[in-house]
């Protein structure tokens, strides 16, 4: 155990995580602090959109130690994000009381509109934040272990496996739509008060809140580093590279990826549940295919296999997603489609890849392409 | 059953009686019998499709047989584990291409084959101890891959991935190890160096090892089966095998 704990404090991830947390205090600084109007004073909306892109991050690092770490593409992470952000929404939504529109002490505005007569069984116990803690949790992580038992010991990998995480998440996204699910239908849940006896609309509580998804980056950070650095992270990266020569070796491959499919999905899962307060709302539209896809895309723009890229592509990405859809709203899809076909074509080992180097110590993977790109002119102009 | 087949059983470390593999059509075995004693080193010879390969996926558990037992140690009956368990039993498998974990350094590709708990909880809370380290320097020694311990494994020359593989069956400590073609593509130096670490390790293990390359086989010095269409056409000394006329026809004439 103490040795699985060591393995979390490397130098590299100590700096990384030292310069997000110093960013993430002079931000909280500059909003608390510094009266408005001041030319220092970080507006709160753009608290809560740092926040919101932390949680993206989280989102990125699951699915890059299950992609870059063990070759499990899912094209389906969004899923777990949003049922952990249900999770919370509930929570949220029991917050209310009756200071909803209708008044009703014990159902949701939407209940009320659709004519329960009572609180559905899976409502009851998320009026209480551990309870709705726990679910935040445990339900995409049993999501993920019923989809992964199945899914790994038959032996399902590469393209057929993304292909059944997509349709997965799209099965959800269907299922939630529909109002006698009891989420809420297509409207989600929404107008939350207050989480913990917090106001959500306050500074001090958003300031809490993208606190709360630094810890919680951090943190799964953190964990990530432990498994990824300890031999059980030799073993997935073994899978990732040879999967039958490791079968061969007598590990029980379709356990090792249960485990990190499911760790994955809980991570996941917090980080759909620290979105929603943040970004006020969950509805089916977050169990979107598209949305799994563009998580992704984040990760193979941030370099996939080195966590801390998967963080940096999340945050650049959606900051670039923020500019371009205020700017140039009919733009940004294209911009994403290029920038995926740019970062395979050029730097297959993303923007943390170029920048170190192709890790032997040789140029970094672009100047490799650049040169080899301008051979290939030379030759074809000479023939 | 006769008696005589029941001794020989419970003598042996790998017992194949009758077994039979179809593809499509295509019978890959037919009727294959074989068996290996305890510590006994054998080299298996035969043309392509001969069925050799096959012959190492129904053992290993890759492939599973139509018909026919096989039987490990006298008492386990191997058609009913998968890749896993059969590797967690003690057999350890070379392939004929080299496989080794190439994103890895050697040392880890050594500490992933190193015999040990396999399971996720201990994989999770594993360091590397005193006793493995020194069991991995070992290892490395007697592969020649000392110098080489902390490179990436995808950057050594095709020879050294072999021996490394080889290392990797070492640190497995199996009962019995199958190596496909370890000489494949080696040069005449490389040969004679890795038969004479197969012969080392078949000290104190048993090893069947198929091969192509004749002189390598020579080396080896150890009794040969002779393996065509699926099924043993002859067994016994190199020299044996070498004059008999059937054989000469099917492999060593053409």
């Amino acid at each position: 155990m103490r040795g699985l704990v060591f393995r979390a404090f490397d130098r590299g991830g100590m700096i990384f995580l030292g310069i997000l947390f110093g960013l993430i205090l002079l931000l909280a600084l500059s909003n608390l602090i510094m009266p408005v109007g001041h030319p220092l004073h970080a507006p709160t909306y753009l608290v809560s959109l740092i926040g919101k892109y932390l949680t993206y991050a989280l989102l990125a690092l699951s699915v890059d130690l299950i992609w870059g770490f063990c070759g499990i593409l899912s094209l389906g992470h969004g899923a777990f994000f949003a049922l952990g952000g249900y999770a919370m929404g509930m929570y949220l939504m029991r917050q209310i009381g009756d200071r909803g529109v209708y008044g009703n002490p014990e159902l949701p505005d939407f209940m009320v509109f659709l004519n329960y007569s009572e609180l559905p069984w899976y409502w009851h116990g998320f009026d209480m934040f551990w309870f709705a803690a726990i679910m935040i949790v445990f339900v995409p992580g049993l999501l993920a272990f019923i989809f992964g038992w199945f899914a790994f010991r038959s032996r399902v990998t590469g393209v057929y496996l993304s292909i059944i995480t997509q349709a997965m998440t799209y099965a959800l996204m269907l299922a939630f739509f529909r109002n006698n699910m009891g989420f809420g239908g297509n409207n989600g849940l929404t107008d939350f008060k207050d989480l913990l006896g917090f106001d959500l609309q306050n500074d001090g509580t958003r300031v809490g809140l993208l606190f709360a998804s630094a810890m919680a980056l951090g943190l799964g950070f953190l964990i990530c580093k432990a498994v990824t650095r300890s031999k059980y992270g030799k073993v997935i990266t073994a899978i990732r590279d040879a999967e039958s020569r490791t079968r061969f070796l007598g590990y029980r491959v379709d356990r090792y990826k249960l485990a990190v499919f499911t760790l994955s999905a809980c991570m996941a899962g917090v980080a759909g549940a620290l979105y929603v307060p943040q970004v006020g709302i969950i509805n089916p539209s977050e169990f979107t295919p598209a949305n799994s896809i563009e998580v992704v895309i984040w990760v193979a723009v941030g370099g996939r296999g080195t966590l801390y890229g998967a963080v940096i592509g999340a945050i650049l990405v959606n900051y670039a997603k923020t500019y371009l859809t205020g700017a140039l709203p009919e733009i940004w899809l294209f911009a994403l489609g290029g920038l995926f076909v740019f970062v395979t074509l050029f730097l297959p080992r993303g923007i943390v890849g170029a920048v170190n180097g192709s890790g032997d110590g040789g140029p970094s993977p672009i100047m490799t392409k650049v040169r080899d790109w301008r051979a290939a002119r030379a030759m074809e102009g000479r023939s | 059953m006769s008696t005589a087949f029941n001794t020989s059983m419970a003598d042996s470390i790998l017992y194949l009686d009758g077994v039979n593999v179809s593809f499509d059509g295509f019978r890959a075995l037919n009727d294959l019998s074989l068996v290996l004693d305890a510590g006994e080193m054998r080299a298996i010879i035969g043309p392509n499709g001969a069925g050799k390969t096959t012959m190492m996926d129904i053992i290993t558990g890759k492939t599973r047989p139509d018909s026919g037992q096989v039987v490990f140690e006298g008492n386990v009956d191997l058609t009913r584990h998968d890749e896993a368990a059969i590797a967690e039993l003690g057999i350890g498998r070379k392939f004929q291409k080299p496989t080794v974990f190439e994103t890895q350094t050697v040392h880890d590709n050594l500490e992933l084959a190193l015999k040990a708990d396999r399971s996720v909880r201990s994989s999770l809370l594993w360091m590397l101890s005193n006793e493995a380290s020194r069991r991995i320097d070992e290892i490395l020694a007697i592969t020649r891959l000392g110098d080489h311990a902390n490179e990436i494994a995808g950057s050594l020359s095709h020879g050294q991935k072999q021996w490394l593989e080889i290392g990797m069956l070492l640190a497995q400590d199996p009962k019995l190890l199958l190596v496909d073609e370890p000489a494949a593509g080696m040069t005449d130096d490389e040969t004679a160096e890795t038969a004479r670490l197969l012969k080392e390790i078949a000290e104190s293990h048993s090893v069947v090892v198929v091969e192509h390359d004749m002189t390598f086989v020579r080396d080896l010095g150890v009794k040969v089966t002779v393996l065509h269409e699926g099924s043993v056409l002859a067994e016994g000394s190199l020299d044996a095998v070498s004059a008999d006329k059937r054989v000469i026809e099917v492999y060593l004439g053409r």
